[in-house]
């Protein structure tokens, strides 16, 4: 157990088994994504009241199930990082951040669109878009933070406690926001209680989920071996496998 | 990363000497320096005189919004006083031997945080019943916005001072730290307004203020080592 753990913590070890892992997890999401909108988009059923607009929760809702997955896993890869010093968590959580906060873009914006139709216009301060609102503040937070220090080792620190705090605080935030908005809810609104969705409506939608998480994983995979590339870049075994044959060749001619 | 184990004296202080020590010596500090304690004030008074000018005079309208105007004006001032929250003590390197001393760090860093509400946060609590007649604030709802308020900024500043702390050794870090606490804000805000708007149309307000009381309680409990945390982070750095 703790040899895999000391293991997982080496960037070289993790460079290598990433490599394996890579590629299913491309083909996966690559095959779920694609049957998954065909199937949503073009197949499943319109909905008897909102016509054809809904088929956008195909993309609104696994966008909003990574947004807030991503912070959680962010702020675990933190908690590992400060507590066991493995440095792939923090590389990780730094490639993580922008992919988090560009789903909460896409989850907020999908909304806006779903509601021109369905409401009548782009905005409401409906409880689910103001926390994922929220959210978004939250992620720029720690991009910004992360940003803003110029010794990388203390912006990973305070990146992993932003992060940390953050996700204590994402549960108190949605049901205040939830309390809020059930005190001041206008009327206009009567979608609330979606009417429960036949098998074929719902089906795509998790073939969708699975291959956003899929994706996720993929290229969380992917930019963090470049980041690894990128800090380590003054280790020997990185500049040996970018350019071992010059490498070697200067060594040659240095002997 | 650890501060070198210095071979220490047996007794050279218990905790509660040191804590007694800090707030002592913070209080005495602010109190010398009277423009840092009543800036805030002055800018809340400033805001809360915008808004009348920018939307209108009309004693009604003024009413329906005077508990949120209110409450989002005192936060941006409790706001902006806390980047001075650490900034003279790490400019001073007295920051350093506070995280040397043998004492817990977040104990001492809770008296900080004490002393920073009772000379910002409670001011602006007392304060703001004057300018809410200024906006007209139905009657019954003034102690309930003073308490609201007094039990809110202790919440803020203590999630506060984990932004303060982790951007106290950056240049530029005053909006910044706005970016990474306010969206923290949000649920001491809205039961903070909620308390003062209860009052107003009459309901019990006594739950607002219990939720009010268990996010003093949680960040009570909880932000002392983040502010630990990120005061070791941002001396280290």
């Amino acid at each position: 157990m703790w040899a895999f753990i000391h293991k997982l913590g080496s960037p070289k070890w993790f460079y290598g088994i990433s490599a394996k892992l890579q590629p299913w997890f491309w083909a996966a999401a690559v095959l779920l994504l694609v049957t998954g909108s065909l199937w949503g988009l073009a197949f499943a059923p319109a909905d008897y009241q909102q016509g054809n607009s809904f088929r956008i929760i195909y993309v609104h809702v696994p966008a909003a199930f990574l947004a807030q997955s991503i912070f959680i896993s962010m702020a675990v890869s933190g908690l590992v990082f400060m507590v066991w010093k493995i440095k792939v968590a923090d590389m990780a959580a730094a490639v993580m951040a922008p992919l988090g906060a560009a789903m909460t873009f896409v989850a907020l914006f999908s909304g806006a669109v779903w509601g021109v139709p369905t409401w009548g216009t782009w905005w409401m301060w409906d409880a689910r878009l103001t926390s994922m609102l929220i959210l978004l503040f939250l992620y720029l937070g720690v991009i910004a933070l992360r940003g803003a220090f110029t010794s990388r080792d203390s912006a990973s620190r305070a990146a992993s406690v932003l992060a940390m705090v953050g996700v204590i605080n994402i549960p108190i935030i949605k049901y205040s926001v939830d309390w809020w908005y059930t005190l001041h809810q206008p009327a206009s609104f009567t979608l609330t209680s979606r009417p429960t969705m036949p098998t074929e409506m719902w089906l795509p939608l998790v073939i969708m989920v699975l291959g956003f998480y899929s994706f996720f994983i993929a290229l969380t995979l992917m930019r963090t071996r470049s980041e690894i590339l990128r800090r380590e870049s003054s280790k020997r075994w990185v500049q040996e496998l970018v350019n071992g044959q010059v490498v070697n060749a200067q060594a040659e001619e240095t002997r | 990363m650890d501060a070198p184990s210095v071979p220490l004296l047996e007794h050279q202080g218990g905790l509660m000497i040191a804590v007694k020590a800090t707030l002592v010596r913070d209080l005495t500090l602010l109190l010398r320096r009277r423009g840092e304690v009543l800036n805030p004030l002055v800018f809340f008074a400033l805001v809360i005189t915008l808004f009348p000018i920018a939307i209108s005079p009309d004693p009604e309208l003024l009413a329906t919004i005077a508990p949120g105007l209110l409450w989002v004006a005192a936060l941006l001032a409790a706001l902006l006083s806390l980047d001075s929250l650490f900034r003279s003590d790490y400019d001073d390197g007295s920051l350093e031997q506070l995280l040397l001393a043998p004492q817990p760090l977040a104990a001492l860093s809770v008296a900080k945080v004490a002393v920073h509400w009772l000379l910002a946060g409670l001011p602006l609590a007392l304060m703001a019943p004057l300018l809410g007649i200024m906006l007209a604030l139905p009657a019954g709802s003034y102690a309930v916005l003073a308490l609201s308020l007094a039990l809110g900024t202790a919440s803020l500043s203590l999630i506060g001072a984990i932004g303060a702390a982790l951007t106290v050794g950056l240049a530029r870090g005053g909006v910044l730290l706005s970016l990474l606490v306010l969206p923290l804000y949000i649920p001491v805000l809205i039961f903070g307004a909620g308390a003062v708007q209860a009052a107003i149309l009459g309901d019990g307000v006594s739950a607002h203020l219990a939720i009010l009381g268990a996010l003093l309680a949680a960040s009570l409990m909880l932000a002392p080592w983040a502010i630990a945390a990120s005061l070791r982070i941002s001396i280290n750095g």
